[in-house]
């Protein structure tokens, strides 16, 4: 009875630490090498049109819906101090340091992971993969690699339109609707945000998703069990465990950046 | 002809994050790269500094002249020492001006206030590194509070 209980308590730990450790080889395979810019580099264009632009949809429209809700909540909350000229920095600094690189992450993890983690296990249970590796391809660098680098790049960039479109809802509402002034709404924004402090710190840490989230995303497809029931567990479990990670990262993230 | 098509919307894509980039460091941050303008350092040395914190604003007449470098304690007085970096732009501050550290609003953040002096023949102008002698400290509102107690007491 006991000795079962263990078992399994054993069987679970050494399983995620094998999971740990497939994922750390598929990525060592993938990314460290000779890199082929002549046959990478449209590979790598190709994803970052299936990654990056066509995720852009989303990233714009729940960018400015962000920066609207945040203006409008933040104006109710501000103008019983009289501190609506306040607007902009709490717009700006909300988006720039948490909520940019955050949901941005997470609906990248949602639109682009699940995909990539359901075209990947599709292409291992349909035998994609070893055929590959019949033809001496190495399906790591072939499959893997533009993805992981494709994602690594496109993410950063989403963030940074999501901010950038959120401020102009943040904008459109304070200012446009709200009557905050524009010149206090943008030289109160000025004065508060250090492009140092704030806009490359969130680069920095929606960097630090887009690996996290690529990384869980591609791993889970390429160790998916190949049949149509383990990818869609699998994708299922790219979507939580990334989103998971996410959060977890930015709280560590956000201790070290503005912690101190 | 469609890797052309993916090539130009991936082109769009990037050139779209570039001007979000160039938006948020030129338009929402305060400083372009590498806080491209150019100061010049004064100092000043008061008897309390309160709340002020480096990259606090300077202002003159309420406009943003410059931001505090570093924020030190003399060794030998044991009185804070403010370094002040000025947009080299506002380069002609008489040595008879005077800084105070005033509070925006009642609760608001402190700023550094730079009130100019008169100038006359014999007045130079501050340069680079030059101490500014006519300081007034922040007010520490629990101090006045105090004041305020004691003096109804009598």
């Amino acid at each position: 009875m006991i000795a079962n209980r263990l078992q399994k308590i054993g069987h679970q730990t050494l399983s995620t630490i094998s999971g740990f450790g497939r994922a750390g080889i598929m990525l060592f395979g993938a990314i460290v090498g000779k890199p082929d810019f002549r046959k990478g580099f449209p590979l790598f264009i190709k994803q970052l049109y299936v990654i990056g632009v066509l995720s852009l949809m989303i990233i714009l429209v729940s960018g400015l819906f962000i920066g609207m809700v945040l203006s409008l909540q933040g104006y109710n909350v501000l103008v019983k101090f009289g501190a609506e000229g306040m607007l902009g920095p709490l717009v700006s600094l909300s988006l720039l340091r948490e909520l940019g690189p955050v949901v941005t992450a997470l609906l990248f993890a949602g639109r682009a992971g699940s995909a990539l983690t359901a075209e990947i296990g599709l292409m291992k249970a349909t035998e994609q993969l070893s055929g590959m590796e019949m033809m001496a391809v190495d399906p790591l660098r072939r499959i893997i690699a533009p993805r992981f680098w494709a994602g690594v790049v496109a993410m950063p960039l989403l963030a940074l339109i999501f901010n950038a479109v959120g401020i102009l809802g943040g904008h459109l509402v304070g200012v446009e609707w709200l009557g905050v002034d524009a010149g206090s709404y943008w030289s109160a924004m000025q004065a508060n945000v250090d492009l140092y402090q704030d806009v490359l710190n969130g680069v920095i840490k929606s960097a630090v998703f887009a690996l996290v989230v690529i990384w869980i995303a591609l791993h889970k497809g390429f160790d998916a069990i190949p049949t149509s029931e383990g990818i869609s567990r699998a994708t299922t479990q790219t979507v939580v465990t990334a989103s998971l990670a996410v959060l977890g990262f930015d709280f560590i993230l956000t201790a070290l950046m503005f912690g101190g | 002809m469609t890797t052309r098509k993916i090539e130009i919307l991936v082109g769009g894509f990037i050139v779209l994050a570039c001007a979000a980039f160039l938006m948020l460091a030129l338009k929402v941050a305060d400083t372009g790269f590498g806080g491209a303008s150019q100061t010049y350092t004064l100092y000043a040395k008061f008897d309390n500094i309160g709340g002020l914190k480096v990259r606090s604003p300077i202002k003159v007449g309420g406009v943003i002249v410059g931001r505090v470098g570093s924020i030190e304690l003399d060794r030998v007085s044991y009185t804070p020492v403010v370094k002040l970096e000025i947009n080299a732009e506002y380069s002609n501050f008489p040595e008879t001006s005077s800084v105070a550290i005033l509070t925006s609003g009642l609760l608001g953040e402190q700023y550094v206030g730079l009130l100019p002096g008169f100038v006359d023949d014999t007045v130079l102008m501050l340069g680079n590194g030059d101490t500014i002698e006519d300081t007034r400290s922040a007010i520490v509102l629990e101090e006045l509070i105090g004041q305020f107690l004691f003096n109804r007491g009598n």
